[in-house]
């Protein structure tokens, strides 16, 4: 079985995230980044999977020179193949020209199962998976915290508040997995060096039949048209009891709107 | 995820790293920080580690046994990515990178370059996955600093060997599988691997330590032990067997202590922004800054002797006293380290509720380890004056 499991390369969520003042969108060159963590989550299934099946895992990233990085990475942790699609028109992309670029890759490899992560650490959006499902023509089931591959079928479990959920979806697929699914792998140190001899392709819009203009902030739906830190935090209030302390939490409960 | 800790890295050594250096590095600090770090302070406080063979298992897992030899299942890395390695283990706690340092630096180098073909095959592929653990018994009761008066002997008897003595302050000792001896014999001191399960051979472990306590330290007992004769390591008589191996094991001390160091440092600074007297950080008082400077000082001077020293042996061009200028200098501006980051702390700093003093304390048995302060100053002064103090 070969599955494609898309990666997103993000800035080091330990350091501070900066935005580039130019076009408001985050600063991916002069901070550390790295393999999304949510991403190792379908890593780490894709590589089960493959065991069992005696299968294939490509890892595929959409990101700027360094997003290299988190292709490596994922290399490392097992991964037989990776294909990482860098450009300079990309940048600036939103959720849906990200898909687009995705769609377009994954439409040069085989394929029979597709895995992403439930969301990106740094846009968070979570939609990228079902536009790619759309654009592939393929079903797609999200949020899977259990995978099975059951005679051609991909079967989830979905966990929600209320209740548990099992869905199955005939393969080819697009499977989001979130972080109860599994414990991901960390990369050996046999994992690092054959890591090395892996092949790792890199393509630019024009091997995937894209023009700049389809992508990035050019042609992008949406604009972030501005980003404020937020603000400190500032010292708390104190509420000394004396006697009126539960009319004064309701107080400034109200006074905040939080009832 | 920031290697070198950018706080406390004013001098860009994350320069100093090349891609492969820093994916290692990365690799050990992940495991460390995730599968070590959140537990290592109760085993300190109860002075034991809870599986400690699951422990090798994962560090096997991982490749960092016998990381720097090549062949036998071992890694083949270079010195340089095993000199991370040892800073990443011992920024969590000094005894993990003890039981690593012996396993790797100490059993299986002597294994690796002293020991019978049978002898290697048997054990160096087990012990590089984690299967089995190894230990090394040099130190005596009696005999320390100067192990040449060792009392331990071996005698041939048909073609077997037979040991009896006594070894102390022996680490892994009590969890090994094999224990490489060092033993007078009527040819001069010999090494041998004695499985630890031969009839005779007995590890006790050392209690009331108030240092290295997550670590297992034991004295071993050797009663009519009888090895066969690929037991023995053929070629190496004399005390320059044991001192080789030490000086493979010292290399990572002297990268080790550094990761104490950061680890208190990085502690000590983030603590003197947060606490604040007199209406103000800690960390703006003049003293306080002469504090943080200083430990920043030895901290990457301390780091660039270490690369330096890895350059070196890389190239093949490593001298041993060029190990103990690192050896003394930087374990003993690690503890200085420590003893001043656990003066910012207050009295938090004499809390296990911080890493500051269970560092503090695990250095003092690194000082002594390895050759003590003592015993490098001499061997830095006999390089430097051709004059021999020891005696
Ligand atoms: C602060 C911020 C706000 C943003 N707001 C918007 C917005 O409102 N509207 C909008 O259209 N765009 C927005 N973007 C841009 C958008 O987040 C990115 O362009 C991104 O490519 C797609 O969305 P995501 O990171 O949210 O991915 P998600 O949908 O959260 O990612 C889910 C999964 O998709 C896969 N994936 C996502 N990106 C890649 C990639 N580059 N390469 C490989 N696999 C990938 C991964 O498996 C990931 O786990 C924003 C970005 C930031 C940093
Ligand atoms: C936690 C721990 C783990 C250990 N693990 C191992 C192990 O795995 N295997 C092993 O073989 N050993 C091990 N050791 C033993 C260690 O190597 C010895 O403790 C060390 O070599 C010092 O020997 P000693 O304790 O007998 O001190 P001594 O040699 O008795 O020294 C006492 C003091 O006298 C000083 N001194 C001695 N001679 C001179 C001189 N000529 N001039 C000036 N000063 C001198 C010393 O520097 C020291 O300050 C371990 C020790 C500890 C604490």
């Amino acid at each position: 079985m070969n599955i494609v499991v898309c990666v997103k390369y993000v800035p080091d969520a330990q350091a501070d995230r900066t935005f580039s003042p130019d076009d408001n969108t985050t600063d991916r060159e002069n901070v550390d980044g790295l393999l999304s963590e949510l991403d190792e989550y379908p890593v780490e299934e894709a590589l089960k999977l493959a065991d069992a099946t005696d299968g294939k895992v490509i890892v595929l990233t959409v990101g700027p020179e360094d997003a290299t990085d988190a292709a490596r990475k994922a290399l490392q942790m097992g991964a037989h193949e990776a294909v990482h699609v860098q450009d300079d028109a990309i940048h600036g992309s939103d959720a849906l020209a990200t898909s687009k670029v995705l769609a377009a890759a994954i439409a040069k490899l085989e394929y029979d199962l597709i895995l992403t992560g439930m969301a990106s650490t740094d846009g968070s959006m979570g939609v990228v998976p079902a536009m790619l499902a759309e654009r592939l023509g393929l079903p797609q089931i999200t949020l899977a915290s259990e995978l099975t591959i059951e005679g051609g079928k991909a079967v989830i479990r979905r966990d929600n508040d209320a209740s548990t959920e099992i869905i199955e979806a005939s393969l080819p697929a697009v499977v989001s997995v979130t972080d109860q699914i599994n414990e991901p792998r960390y990369p050996s140190f046999k994992g690092i060096m054959a890591a090395k001899k892996k092949p790792l392709q890199t393509w630019s819009l024009e091997d995937l039949g894209l023009t700049a203009d389809e992508v990035g902030s050019a042609a992008a739906w949406t604009t972030v048209t501005s980003v404020a830190e937020r603000p400190a935090r500032t010292a708390g209030q104190v509420v000394t009891d004396e006697g009126d302390g539960g009319a004064k939490l309701v107080e400034f409960l109200a006074g905040a709107k939080l009832v | 995820m920031d290697l070198n800790d950018a706080a406390v890295d004013l001098a860009g050594l994350d320069e100093l790293l090349n891609d492969d250096e820093r994916d290692v590095q990365r690799a050990v600090r992940t495991m460390a920080q995730s599968r070590i770090a959140p537990y290592v302070a109760d085993w300190f406080e109860r002075g034991t580690v809870d599986d400690p063979r699951g422990l090798v298992r994962e560090l096997g897992e991982l490749g960092v046994l016998g990381m720097h030899l090549t062949g036998y299942g071992c890694a083949g890395l270079s010195a340089t990515e095993y000199g991370l390695t040892c800073l990443e283990l011992e920024a969590v706690d000094s005894g993990i990178r003890s039981l690593v340092s012996v396993q790797g630096s100490l059993a299986m180098y002597a294994l690796w370059r002293f020991g019978s073909e049978e002898v290697k095959t048997q054990w160096l592929p087990a012990m590089a996955a984690g299967d089995a653990v190894g230990c090394f018994g040099l130190t005596e009761p009696d005999h320390g600093s100067d192990p040449s008066g060792m009392t331990t002997r071996a005698r041939r008897d048909g073609s077997d060997w037979v040991i009896n003595g006594g070894k102390m302050w022996i680490t892994n000792g009590s969890i090994a599988d094999v224990a490489v001896i060092w033993a007078q014999t009527d040819e001069g001191i010999r090494g041998f691997a004695v499985p630890t399960s031969t009839p005779g051979f007995s590890a006790v472990e050392i209690r009331h330590k108030l240092s290295l306590r997550a670590s297992i330290t034991s004295e071993l007992t050797m009663d009519e032990v009888r090895v066969p004769e690929e037991c023995v390591f053929p070629e190496v008589r004399g005390l320059g067997g044991p001192l080789t191996c030490l000086a493979e094991a010292r290399f990572g001390v002297v990268w080790g202590a550094m990761g104490a160091a950061r680890t208190c440092l990085s502690t000590a600074l983030r603590y003197a922004v947060e606490r604040s007297q007199f209406g103000r950080p800690v960390a703006g008082f003049q003293l306080t800054q002469q504090k943080l400077a200083d430990m920043e000082l030895e901290y990457v001077k301390g780091m660039l002797l270490a690369m330096h020293l890895a350059r070196r042996k890389d190239a093949g061009t490593l001298r041993s006293a060029q190990v103990s200028l690192g050896k003394l200098n930087n374990v003993r501006e690690a503890l200085e380290i420590c003893r001043t980051a656990r003066t910012i702390l207050g009295a938090n700093g004499i809390s296990l509720e911080y890493p500051v003093i269970r560092h503090m304390n695990n250095l003092e048995s690194v000082l002594t380890y390895e050759g003590t302060v003592e015993m490098h100053t001499l061997v830095i002064g006999k390089a430097l004056t051709g004059i021999d103090a020891f005696r």
